[in-house]
């Protein structure tokens, strides 16, 4: 046993973790931190985009070292049917400002990064250490972890769990439950290289300017779905993710609803020529805010994707992560400087501050989203993709149909897909889950 | 009906670095004459098609492609079909972009 006793025990090296790490090691707490990866970020996975504002609250000065990849002018939403997209395009030059908002990021090399700020701020950090179980005393309270190195037991005031969306030693304390098949979804994701003039001449981008591609439609085969390509400097990031239930339910692969994607005739011009040079897959919590589970007890917090903490209709989750993990330590920080013990009573503080910023406030508001999409994705990820697109093709083909009849067509088809009682009921439901 | 060419996850699975545990499986199937629905959906559902059906008609695994998603966990934990835990410290997956 390592004699040594902590302030605090951050279990995880991922966003929610060095953030937690940094911010306590910051207050002056003495702090460890362990990670089974080689190094932080060698088993974390993102699309990426990285959102400043939370970052910029822990390390104000991070555009001056941190491995950003391109600053975000341009975003497209594309509904897909299997031979056409229909795109929504934002791009603008405020994007092009001193300070931009959101940039690309590659993980395994921001994690890094991120990691030796913790490092600087004081935190011993060990890698290449898998936490195997809670530590507990008799009455349950958790002091400390074991890990499988030999004689592995560390004890600490507070463990912070920062464990990612599996969430493993959480549930095998039986401080929450496991994820289950309907409340997350299983990603999976390529990088594909290509020299940094050709995505620029592709995407239409100058010298760090990115843009990233979110797409929905029939590339899911009707399961709750989204694909993603972002561009990066060197390489562009392309993926797919689906509710795990959905695999379970219709058989499909995850690799083989990739290579589709690849394939959409939409998709393989932008990714031709490529060198892949990596293929991963990583889980994403989708339950929203009624997954949420129990945030504190005695002795510990959970922070980020272990809390279930992410917003898909966003695709926010690293924002979340880094807020949940700043505000945890903070609430510590202020525990410990009462010279208060890490009871639950006084850790309920970081619930009670969590409540108050944006990450429990936006989770709150799309809390029936995540239902809605689940129960109707036949529809608005198979029909309605489907019919958008036929409807856009009949609204450009000049062949001498008069636009009376054209527009009839269109309307009828929709009505025939969905009824009217249909159609209403979905956007009646949409905007309710949405407002 | 347009021909799907099969996709080769062994070659996806090339381009990725591991450091391989040898002996030590970290997920392990329990042993079962018949297989459970839950079971039998990882050959599909897997993204590195680590389930596959001996001869048989077990579902078997070879974790050394894993990458660590648990999505195995989430649908074959709970029924007891398999044990899931991380490899040790350092071993497992290495991802260089993730
Ligand atoms: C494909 C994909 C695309 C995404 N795109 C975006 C995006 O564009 N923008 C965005 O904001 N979010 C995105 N997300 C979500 C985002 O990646 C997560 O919300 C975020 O990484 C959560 O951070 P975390 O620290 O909670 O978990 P993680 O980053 O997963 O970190 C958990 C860490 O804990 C370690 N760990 C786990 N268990 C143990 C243990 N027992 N012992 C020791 N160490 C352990 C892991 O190795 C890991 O380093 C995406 C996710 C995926 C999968
Ligand atoms: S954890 Fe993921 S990659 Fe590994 S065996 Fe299970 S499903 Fe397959």
């Amino acid at each position: 046993m390592i004699e040594e006793k902590f302030d605090a025990i951050v279990v995880g090296a991922g966003m929610a973790g060095n953030a937690a790490a940094l911010t306590l090691a910051q207050r002056g707490l003495k702090v460890l931190q362990l990670e089974r990866g080689e190094y932080s970020g060698s088993k974390n996975v993102q699309g990426a985009i990285l959102y400043a504002d939370m970052l910029e609250k822990l390390i104000p000065d991070f555009r001056e070292d941190a491995p950003l990849e391109r600053h975000l002018v341009e975003q497209r939403f594309w509904m897909m049917d299997d031979r056409s997209h229909t795109g929504l395009h934002y791009r603008s030059d405020d994007f092009n400002e001193e300070k931009p908002n959101r940039y690309t990021i590659i993980r395994a090399q921001f994690d890094k990064w991120f990691s030796q700020k913790v490092r600087e701020a004081g935190a011993t950090v060990l890698c290449e250490t898998t936490v195997t179980e809670l530590a507990q005393d008799a009455y349950g309270k958790v002091i400390g972890v074991r890990t499988d190195r030999a004689d592995g037991e560390i004890h600490a005031d507070v463990v912070v769990l920062a464990e990612g969306v599996n969430g493993l030693l959480g549930t095998r304390a039986g401080l929450r439950q496991r994820p289950t098949p309907d409340k997350v979804a299983l990603a999976v994701k390529e990088m594909h290289f290509l020299p940094r003039e050709t995505i620029e001449a592709r995407f239409n981008l100058r010298g760090d300017e990115g843009m990233v591609i979110e797409a929905a439609g029939t590339i899911s085969r009707g399961m709750t779905g989204m694909g993603f390509i972002y561009a990066n400097k060197e390489c562009i990031s392309l993926g797919i993710g689906c509710l795990v239930a959905d695999f379970q339910r219709t058989g499909e692969t995850p690799y083989g609803l990739l290579d589709r994607f690849k394939r959409h005739p939409s998709v393989a011009p932008l990714i031709e020529g490529s060198e892949v040079k990596e293929y991963a897959a990583h889980l994403i919590p989708e339950g929203g805010f009624k997954a949420i589970p129990q945030l504190y007890g005695e002795g510990w917090v959970v922070v980020g994707d272990a809390a279930q903490l992410n917003n898909a209709i966003h695709r926010e989750g690293s924002n979340l992560a880094m807020t949940s993990g700043r505000i945890a330590a903070e609430a510590i920080f202020q525990v410990k400087s009462r010279k208060d013990p890490m009871t639950a009573e006084n850790l309920s503080l970081y619930k009670k501050m969590l409540d108050e910023s944006f990450v429990i406030k936006d989770l709150k508001k799309y809390k029936d989203m995540p239902a809605l999409m689940h129960t109707q994705s036949q529809n608005f990820f198979l029909t309605y993709p489907e019919l958008v697109s036929k409807a856009m093709q009949n609204f450009l083909r000049v062949d001498g149909t008069p636009k009376v009849e054209k527009e009839k067509t269109t309307f009828k088809s929709f009505i025939k897909a969905r009824s009217w009682s249909g159609l209403f009921g979905d956007a009646f439901r949409l905007a309710r889950a949405w407002r | 009906m347009s021909i799907e060419p099969s996709v080769r996850v062994e070659d996806k699975l090339f381009y990725n670095r591991y450091l391989v545990d040898a002996g030590r499986a970290h997920i392990k199937v329990r042993p079962h004459t018949t297989p459970s629905p839950e079971l039998l959906s990882m050959l599909k559902a897997c993204p590195a098609r680590c389930y596959e059906l001996n001869d048989k008609g077990q579902v078997e695994i070879t974790v050394d492609g894993c990458i660590e998603c648990g999505t195995c966990r989430v649908i074959c934990e709970g029924s007891g079909d398999i044990e899931w835990s991380y490899p040790r410290g350092g071993y497992g997956v290495l991802f260089k972009f993730g």
